[in-house]
This record gives structure tokens, C-alpha cells and sequence, in this order.
């Protein structure tokens, strides 16, 4: 759907983007995560044509991206912004034409929209006179408002309060269950794990690591386990694990072990098993920032 | 194409629609007749309120010669100087006209009253004082007054224009207001509307829905939007300006043509006493200055001058404009256009200054045809210059170069604008905006 091939932005001295490439397969969740200034913003407006790249091109659905393209993309920027003195209504059919649409097909989506949004009364309102939360609604409506293809949500959920936040991350599932490509692009890694399919870590202006976020997490698992244990037992000389953790908890004991090589967790409880009771066994799966800042550590 | 569209039609309905634009539209003619009506008012009718003066006239020269006119109301009385004087507080409109008996030696003549007398009160009195003595000497030296006062000769210079056409009125007086108000207007208009294209493009970028705009249309397509859809509105309010303006002067100078009969044939029934004539004749005149000057208005090109005039102010506008826009995108606030706003509005008010001293008094000098020439200087100094005539070659080329300024000036601000309007947050130099300029898509 989307393919970013060895993108370079410089402003001034200052590389942007080097050599970045990814690819987003159609009909996914894909989330591009990297902390604040690492070029995700930069990469993001060479997307939506606000700005051009120094090298390196991309295409959308094959084509190489040019002006017709503009109306396929839904882009939420994370500054968001509406005219403060225009209506609701007027500015959401303003944004719409913008992007294409009719006057009456806007209406009638707009409509649509509200109603489902539950914003009727909305259409004659200011932006001043709504609530940042509310504001916040009406600028994602505006961005999905002409069914694009591929929707680039910039921070979606900062700003929303649970409840909103909710609603819209139930939203974006079901625009993408209809077909649309969605990227998520977030400092905050931790918030789109369960949504993203696929993800790019940018960091410093270099894409240090992409895949589906399940190959990367099996990539990044290394035998760690957190066992309860309800009794205390002497925390030495295990056959088949090593000890990294201890910590005692309200119900027992927590340990955090890492397998000794040619070891399974049965093994594990083998051992355990006649010396004290056994609540839990897990795995610990590193989470995305974990995953992150240990390549970023490798790196250096 | 459609998109530039929709932008115009945004840019221009929600000024247009806005109170302040149909408040204004309203007001300006309205205030500006009202002011020229009442000036008109003024002169002719002057203060309506009757001054009573009493005079005292000790030295027996002015007695029973004073002439009662529209407000002033001349009565004689005897008796002490110091008594007159205490009666007369008693009145708040009267005033005394104390004459010394010693009056042809010091010449010592004393207004006192409650209120401070207006300028053209002492004036009045003044002037008729000098009138009677001038009679009575003259009548000393045997000179009939009569005879001197049909000997006086009055002088109006007719300028002649020769045209193609054939001989012209030539009205300097209505050629100099003519010049002055188009260029005056031009001026005000170009500050007015390049200021709201500022505006406009510093709210968009406060209000960060820029980033939203700019996803849908280039950023070139959303500067000129912006900049045409404002100079609609200029037009706009200029045509609805002179649409009301002459309709409300056509009425104006109806009503007034009724008062000027009404004065003149007072003027003809009046005719004995040659005394009061000459106050009529004073008014007379100044109502004949003012049809002078409707009769020069109708010798000017109005269709001529109005064409040019909406020439000017679009290409000075165009060009303007955009440079103000390219102001508006490079600063976060409109407290930090100080330093970019210097060379923008400078060679504006220096072309307004010569202009007005200069240029009016020397429209077809080297300096008035270079700055009629220099798209930065044109609009105003142009607009100067054509009621007095300008060559056809002269006109073409200014317009040319004028075309040729705002396409240059669009092309140097929208490089500028387009990566102005996504800076956030930093203190822009000139080096910087240079910076800026080359740097690629």
C-alpha cells in the first residue's frame, strides 16, 4: 500500500530522515514509534506531500505519490487546529471539499457523522466554544470524513480523556475493519501495542528496527519466566535456572528467572515443586519500549 | 483549481459576512458625506445664533452705521462706560462695543461680554469698522463709493486642457483632490487589506490547523486563496463605497442646488440697500465656490480615473500582499512583525509623502515618472499623476512593470511561505527568511 524507499530530509545542517525505508501492507495497523524528535513528524508531512523529500521516494498502492494522491490520505496532525470563529458545520464541510468531496455528499457524511459521534447540536457552534476534548472529536471527524484509504493519526489519543479515548480507538478499529490502512505515529510506545500489527522504531533521524510486533517480541524474548511461590525457600544453587530477581510481594514471593540453556519451565517446576507451592508461571514478554531501549543500548 | 475556489469563497464570505465589514461599508460614506455636508453647512449658514451688540460709541464716527445681518444685531446706546459695562453681564449674548470719544487718535475700540466672542464675530465687526471709515474717508476725498465699488474687478483663471477631444476644463483645485483622494485611498487600502492577509496567515498558523490545510493544497494555492479572496473584499467594499457615495452626493448636491436658488433670489429682492448686498454677495460666492467644484467634478474622467484606480490598487495590493503574507508565515505572533513590517510599509509612506509634496505640484518631473514607474512606489504615485493626464506609453509601461512587480514578489514570498508557515517556535533573522528561499520543494 504504502512504501517508503531510502527517504533523506535535511533542514539546515540537520538530518531529519536518513536513509529511511518501510513498508505498510494494506489493511493494517501500522505504528511508527520512535521518542519526540527522532523524524516520525518529517516522515509523516513527506507522506502527505506538505513537504518533499532531499532523496528517496515513495509510492502509494505502486504509483510513485503525486498530487491525485492527496485525497486518498486522512492525516490528524498532533498540533491540532480548527478555525476559532468558524462553525462547526461550515468548517467540517470547508475541510471536506478541501478533500475532494461534493458539498451535499460532505453534508450528508457530516450528518452521518454527528449523529454517531452524538455532535447534533454541534453544527452551528464555534470551535471557541467547545471543549479542548470536544474540539479534539470534531478534528477526527474531519480527517476520516472522506473515507481515505490510508489515515496517519499523529498522536491520536492525547488530548481525550478514557472514555473519548475509548470511542475513538473503537473508531479507528472499525474504519479499519472497513479497509482503511492506518498509522499510528506515537512516543507514547506502550499505547499502541495491542493495536499495531506492524511497527517502525525511528530513532535520531534512522529506523532502527521494523517488523509485525509479534516476530519482534518472539525475537526479543529470552527465556525469562516470574514465578509466585508461596513459601520461603534458600535462593541458591538452582540446576536449571538462574535466579535475576527476588521481591516480595502480599501473597509470596515473586522470582524473575532466566532459563539455563536446555532447560524448559517444566524442569523449572520440577525443581521447585517439592520445595514450595507454585501460584503462577509467565512468561515475560518485553514490552516495545523495553524492546527499544535495548536497541538503542545495542546501538551505541 | 477547485480547490483555490474554495479557499476565495472561505476568505471572502466570512469577512464579507462579518459585522464589522457591513458596518464599515455603511460608515465610511456615510461619515464622509456627513463631514463634506456639514463643512458645506458650515460656511454657508455659520452661526445661527444673534449676537446683540450694543454699542457705545463715545467718538460719534460709527453711530447708525452698522449693518444688522443674519446673526448680528446692532443697537446704539448713551450713558457711561462704567455702567454699560455692568448691564451687559447681566445679558449672557450681548456684547458691548465700547468707542472711546478719543477714537481717531488711539484708535482704541474695547468688545467685552460675558462670553468669549468666536473668532469670526470680531472679524464681522472688524471688518465692517474698516469698511465705514474707508466710506467716510473716502467720501472726504470726494470719491463717489459707488462708482469705486462697481470698479472692482474679480479675477477666476479658467485652465484650458488641450486634448485630442478639444479644449478641456482644466480644474486644478478638483484635479489636486481627485489625485490625492485615489492615492490617499490606495495607501489606506494597502495597509487595511495587506494587514488582514497577515493576520490571516499568523491565524492559521497559531491555530496549527495549517498542517490540516496544507495536506489538502499546496501551499502556494492556499496563499493566493487567501490573498484574492481578501482583495475581493476590497473590491467589494470599494464598489459598494462608490455606489453609495454617489448616490448620497447626487442627493446632496440636490438639496444644495434648492438652498443656492433660494439664496440668490434674496440677493435679487435685497438689491436696494447696496449695504446688505454685500453681505449677500459674500454668500453668494461662497456657493459658487462650491458649484464651481461640482461643475469641475463633472469635467473629470470618472470612468477613466475609477478603471486606473481599481488597476493600482489590485496590482499594489497583489504585490503587497503577498509580501505581507510572507511576514504573516515567518513569525509566530503579530508582536514579532515589527522588524519584517519596516521594509514593507517604508517605501509606502515615503512614496505617500512625496507625493502629496512633490509629485502634486510637479506631476511630469523625472521624480514623479520614475516613481509612477517603480512597481513598489506606482500604485500611489500613479494614481497622483493621472488626473493631470499621463501619456498612454507612460500608463502601459507602469502597468507592466506593476504586473511583471507582483508576480515577482508572489513567486519570492510563496518560497518563503511554505516553509514559514510549518516553523514553530523560533526567532526568524532575515538570514534565515534567505535561507529559506532556496530551499528545494
Amino acid at each position: 500500500m504504502l512504501k517508503v524507499s531510502h527517504i533523506v530530509k535535511e533542514y539546515a545542517k540537520h538530518r531529519a530522515l536518513d536513509d529511511v525505508s518501510l513498508e505498510v501492507q494494506k489493511g493494517t495497523i501500522f505504528g511508527l514509534l520512535g521518542p519526540n524528535g527522532a523524524g516520525k513528524t518529517s516522515l509523516i508531512r513527506i507522506i502527505n506531500q506538505i513537504t518533499g523529500p532531499d532523496e528517496g521516494e515513495i509510492f502509494f498502492n505502486g504509483e510513485k505519490l503525486n498530487q491525485t494522491h492527496i485525497n486518498k490520505i486522512g492525516y490528524l496532525p498532533e498540533e491540532r487546529g480548527l478555525y476559532k470563529k468558524m462553525e462547526i458545520g461550515e468548517q467540517m464541510l470547508y475541510l471536506a471539499q478541501l478533500k475532494g468531496l461534493s458539498r451535499a455528499e460532505a453534508a450528508k457524511r457530516i450528518k452521518f457523522w454527528f449523529e454517531k459521534m452524538e455532535m447534533q447540536s454541534w453544527w452551528k457552534k464555534k470551535v471557541e466554544d467547545l471543549s479542548k476534548g470536544m474540539q479534539q472529536k470534531v478534528q477526527f471527524v474531519a480527517t476520516v470524513l472522506h473515507e481515505p484509504e490510508l489515515i496517519i493519526l499523529d498522536e491520536p489519543f492525547s488530548g481525550f480523556d478514557p472514555v473519548n479515548a475509548e470511542v475513538i480507538k473503537n473508531e479507528i478499529l472499525e474504519l479499519n475493519q472497513k479497509g482503511s490502512t492506518i498509522i499510528f505515529s506515537t512516543h507514547r510506545m506502550e499505547s499502541v501495542e495491542e493495536l499495531c500489527e506492524h511497527i517502525a522504531l525511528i530513532n535520531k533521524s534512522h529506523k532502527i528496527l521494523d517488523g509485525s510486533v509479534k516476530s519482534i517480541k518472539n525475537a526479543y524474548r529470552n527465556s525469562t519466566f516470574r514465578i509466585g511461590i508461596d513459601q520461603k525457600i534458600p535462593l541458591n544453587g538452582f540446576k536449571t535456572f538462574d535466579l535475576t530477581q527476588q521481591k516480595t510481594m502480599d501473597e509470596g514471593e515473586q522470582l524473575t528467572i532466566k532459563l539455563k540453556a536446555s532447560f524448559s519451565t517444566n524442569d523449572v517446576l520440577q525443581e521447585l515443586i517439592p520445595q514450595t507451592g507454585i501460584t503462577y508461571l509467565e512468561e515475560v514478554i518485553p514490552t516495545i519500549n523495553e524492546i527499544f531501549i535495548e536497541k538503542v543500548k545495542q546501538l551505541n | 483549481m477547485n480547490k483555490i475556489l474554495l479557499i476565495i469563497q472561505r476568505e471572502y464570505l466570512s469577512r464579507v459576512k462579518k459585522k464589522s465589514f457591513l458596518l464599515l461599508t455603511f460608515l465610511v460614506p456615510a461619515s464622509f458625506i456627513g463631514m463634506m455636508s456639514l463643512v458645506v453647512y458650515l460656511t454657508t449658514k455659520g452661526d445661527d445664533h444673534i449676537k446683540n451688540f450694543k454699542v457705545l460709541d463715545q467718538s460719534g464716527i460709527f453711530e447708525h452705521q452698522f449693518n444688522n445681518s443674519n446673526n448680528l444685531n446692532f443697537s446704539y446706546i448713551k450713558g457711561n462706560y462704567e455702567e454699560a459695562k455692568k448691564d451687559i453681564r447681566k445679558e449672557k449674548n450681548d456684547f458691548l462695543l465700547y468707542i472711546s470719544s478719543d477714537y481717531a487718535q488711539t484708535g482704541n475700540v474695547e468688545l467685552i461680554s460675558e462670553k468669549k466672542p468666536g473668532l469670526s464675530v470680531v472679524n464681522d465687526v472688524e471688518n465692517q469698522m474698516e469698511t465705514i471709515l474707508r466710506n467716510k474717508k473716502l467720501i472726504a476725498a470726494g470719491i463717489d463709493t459707488a462708482v469705486l465699488n462697481s470698479s472692482k474687478a474679480k479675477v477666476a483663471i479658467n485652465a484650458k486642457q488641450l486634448t485630442d477631444e478639444g479644449e478641456k476644463d482644466a480644474s486644478l483645485g478638483a484635479t489636486y483632490i481627485v489625485g490625492f483622494v485615489s492615492a490617499f485611498l490606495i495607501y489606506l487600502s494597502l495597509f487595511i487589506y495587506g494587514a488582514q492577509v497577515m493576520r490571516g496567515v499568523i491565524e492559521e498558523k497559531t491555530n496549527r490547523i495549517i498542517e490540516v490545510i496544507v495536506s489538502s493544497v499546496k501551499p502556494f494555492q492556499l496563499m493566493m486563496g487567501k490573498i484574492i479572496g481578501i482583495g475581493a473584499v476590497g473590491l467589494t467594499q470599494f464598489l459598494l463605497w462608490i455606489i453609495l457615495s454617489t448616490s448620497l452626493s447626487t442627493l446632496a448636491a440636490k438639496v444644495f442646488n434648492k438652498d443656492n436658488e433660494g439664496a440668490t433670489k434674496i440677493e435679487q429682492t435685497d438689491h436696494k440697500s447696496s449695504k446688505s448686498m454685500m453681505v449677500d454677495t459674500a454668500k453668494a460666492d461662497n456657493g459658487n465656490k462650491v458649484q464651481q467644484l461640482l461643475k469641475a467634478a463633472d469635467t473629470i474622467n470618472f470612468p477613466y480615473i475609477i478603471g486606473t484606480f481599481f488597476f493600482y490598487f489590485l496590482g499594489g495590493y497583489l504585490l503587497y500582499s503577498a509580501l505581507f503574507a510572507a511576514v504573516g508565515s515567518a513569525v509566530d505572533n503579530e508582536t514579532e512583525t515589527q522588524q519584517f513590517m519596516l521594509p514593507i510599509t517604508l517605501p509606502l509612506i515615503f512614496t505617500f509623502i512625496i507625493g502629496m509634496n512633490v509629485i502634486v505640484n510637479n506631476p511630469d518631473s523625472q521624480l514623479s515618472f520614475w516613481m509612477s514607474m517603480i512597481p513598489f512606489t506606482s500604485p500611489i504615485a500613479m494614481m497622483i499623476r493621472i488626473p493631470f493626464g499621463v501619456p498612454v506609453w507612460q500608463l502601459a509601461l507602469s502597468m507592466t512593470l506593476l504586473v511583471g512587480g507582483f508576480i515577482f514578489t508572489t513567486w519570492v514570498a510563496s518560497r518563503i511561505y511554505r516553509v514559514g508557515i510549518l516553523m514553530y517556535g523560533k526567532k526568524v533573522s532575515y538570514k534565515e527568511l534567505a535561507k529559506w528561499f532556496t530551499y528545494k520543494e
